[in-house]
């Protein structure tokens, strides 16, 4: 092996540099198939919804347009809710905020989940350790339990809903970057930078991470279907929104005990949620199974999915 | 998980002095040495917790007692909920009071009515752990079933429509499924009660009616998992070396499944029922909400609204430890399912 072969970091064809077009090629394939167009479309069609939908919205969302639960009616397509307020109208604006939420507190996980993992592996020995007990610890709650106990004497704040869902996720994103990058920090590219002195933060950001832009793309699509489960949910327990402002969520919950005289005040918000944790998690399945076939991403998913990670 | 771990560190140890690892003086044995190996993480998490439960409720937010009366609190009622929380002592001092007591069964009373946290939280764990159980049960049953009949039928309609509801089903909310249940069930037929009313000092077991909707909700949300998870696994047990040889030997489909595919796919399938349980240790706290079923998640729920300190600390703490306990369980059960990792070598 020669100094050049090494400083390009090309001398097995496993490098960085053909690495690079994985998450493309994973990307493409995901999109062939059925599962991953049907996703993506769901996906971008309820967040189209969420985000025009304020402008569409024909009444003020917090505004008392008529009598509580009134069923639909020819100037309210989907009635009245608990408060006499049109549906549809908060059914339009009550998507962006949770939207924003959850990618806040994905991508504030992802980061710091994928630094620990990446620190961790490549340290190994007391270092590593450490940082994995730490997450350890994090799993050793339910996500939803810690979450409700961050925010219970707190208050949900936006601010302290997105750091508290980041908590939550990011050891899982820990847990999935080590694994991955345990192998990667063994190769001999990864050894062979690092024995020409470079300094490990390069060697993690510009040999390590490249290596790893497929499982962290498949893992931080998961987590942004969890997170936006996981918020829809607080928000459902009553967390996390300001009262007359509406969320699909807090929807559900104010229009549940009207559900005989409107239903769509709660159907309505129930549907949109549905059909856009479905699309999130079609597309994030095909995306694992175009990554690792369908055997491991069978793997990789559950243990996601069901809040371990991977053994 | 680091069950894998175990048999190397045990052979890769020098040899030992005479006794040191049992009588025969040979390397520990891989059950023992990963039930002693995971009982010290356990133990180390739950002491962790326990440190996170007291200190996020408490001590981090500035003054809780303040922020639990509200601000038009007397000074008598504020230094009686502080010395009631140990608030008047430094915080560590405080947090030792409480996980004493914690250890001799006593978590306090309850700020809403001063009953004692166990006894009115107790009954309700009943509650909850029956619907977990019954859904573990249900779901596992189910998963399994189903995902042996879609691995057998693989690639034809059916097993394409099978695996498209599974994902379909695994990825809605639980409360969103909970809602379509009530709406289907309770309001349109009106065959179950939309919500559980149970008189006090009754348990569940004796108003069954109002279990069907709860355990249904949660079953439909667990199930997809072990489905997947078994239709996999012994998909891959089918198209093994193994079972084809069996195959060619004139084994019978039905042979071929029972006695060769299905016995190494459980160790998968096992794993997954066991994450079930995990999740259901959290997904209660919704479903609970939903049908208002009296049980720990609800408790959990309405004891935050009334930020009743003790109570939220005693249910977090419990779950938690469930968490942990099942956790070591679900990987002793895993190992004790594959022999080659159970054999001392």
């Amino acid at each position: 092996m020669t100094v050049q072969t090494l400083r390009s970091g090309r001398a097995r064809n496993d490098g960085p540099a053909r690495r690079r077009g994985a998450l493309r090629r994973t990307l493409t394939a995901a999109l062939s198939t059925g599962r991953g167009r049907v996703g993506l479309g769901l996906m971008l069609l309820i967040i189209a919804l969420a985000f025009i939908g304020p402008y569409l919205a024909p009444n003020d969302p917090t505004m008392f347009v008529g009598p509580p639960y009134a069923p639909p009616s020819h100037g309210l397509p989907l009635g009245t809710d608990d408060l006499g307020r049109d549906v549809l109208s908060r059914l339009l604006d009550g998507g962006w905020y949770l939207l924003l939420v959850a990618a806040a507190a994905t991508a504030a996980a992802v980061a710091v989940g994928a630094m620990a993992g990446v620190i961790a592996a490549y340290r190994q020995g007391r270092a590593g350790g450490a940082i994995m007990r730490v997450t350890d610890v994090f799993l050793a709650f339910p996500q939803i339990v810690f979450v409700l106990l961050l925010v219970s004497v707190l208050g949900a704040s936006t601010w302290l809903l997105i750091v508290a869902v980041a908590i939550v996720q990011a050891p899982q994103v820990a847990r999935v970057v080590y694994g991955a990058a345990q192998d990667v920090c063994e190769r001999d590219f990864v050894k062979a930078v690092a024995l020409w002195g470079v300094p490990p933060r390069t060697v993690i950001r510009r040999q390590v991470m490249p290596s790893l832009t497929t499982p962290l793309a498949v893992e931080g699509g998961l987590r942004l279907g969890f997170s936006i489960i996981l918020i829809s949910g607080l928000n459902f327990l009553g967390f996390g929104v300001q009262p007359p402002n509406p969320s699909w969520g807090v929807m559900v919950n104010e229009n549940l005990l009207g559900i005989r005289a409107n239903m769509w005040g709660v159907i309505a918000p129930a549907i949109v949620l549905a059909l856009l944790a479905v699309g999130t998690n079609m597309f994030a399945d095909s995306l694992a199974r175009a990554a690792f076939g369908a055997e491991q991403a069978e793997d990789f998913v559950a243990g996601s999915a069901l809040g371990v990670g991977p053994s | 998980m680091s069950i894998g771990h175990a048999p190397t560190t045990a052979t890769e140890q020098a040899p030992p002095p005479a006794g040191a690892d049992g009588p025969s003086g040979r390397a520990a044995h891989p059950v023992r040495s990963m039930l002693a190996h995971r009982g010290v993480s356990g133990l180390f998490s739950v002491i962790a917790v326990a440190i996170i439960v007291y200190f996020a409720t408490l001590v981090l937010p500035g003054d809780a007692a303040q922020a639990i009366l509200g601000k038009q609190a007397t000074p008598q009622r504020l230094a009686l909920l502080r010395h009631q929380l140990h608030l008047d002592q430094p915080p560590w001092e405080g947090f030792l009071h409480w996980a004493g007591g914690a250890l001799h069964g006593d978590f306090g009373t309850s700020l809403v009515n001063q009953q004692s946290v166990t006894s009115l939280v107790g009954p309700r764990l009943l509650n909850s752990l029956a619907l977990v159980l019954l859904t573990a049960v249900i779901s596992s049953v189910l998963g399994v079933v189903l995902g042996a009949i879609s691995a057998l039928r693989a690639d034809k309609a059916s097993d394409h429509v099978m695996s498209s509801v599974a994902l379909v089903a695994s990825a809605l909310p639980e409360f969103v499924v909970g809602i379509f249940v009530v709406l289907i069930l309770a309001v349109e037929i009106k065959a179950f009660p939309a919500i559980s009313i149970l008189p006090p000092g009754e348990t569940i077991w004796q108003q069954p009616n109002e279990l069907v909707l709860p355990v249904l909700t949660l079953v439909i949300v667990t199930t997809p998992y072990v489905f997947r998870m078994s239709r996999a696994s012994i998909l891959e047990a089918l198209h093994s070396d193994y079972a084809e040889l069996a195959q060619l030997k004139g084994a019978s489909p039905a042979r071929l499944l029972f006695r060769h595919a299905l016995p190494n796919s459980m160790a998968p399938t096992v794993q997954v029922i066991g994450l079930n349980l995990l999740y259901l240790a959290g997904g209660i706290v919704l479903v609970e909400t939903v049908f208002q079923y009296p049980g720990v998640g609800l408790a959990l729920v309405n004891a935050i609204d009334a930020r009743d300190v003790p109570t939220i600390q005693f249910i977090v703490l419990v779950l938690a430890v469930f968490y942990v306990l099942l956790n070591i369980l679900t990987d002793l059960i895993v190992l004790l399912l594959t022999p080659r990792r159970r054999l001392p070598r």
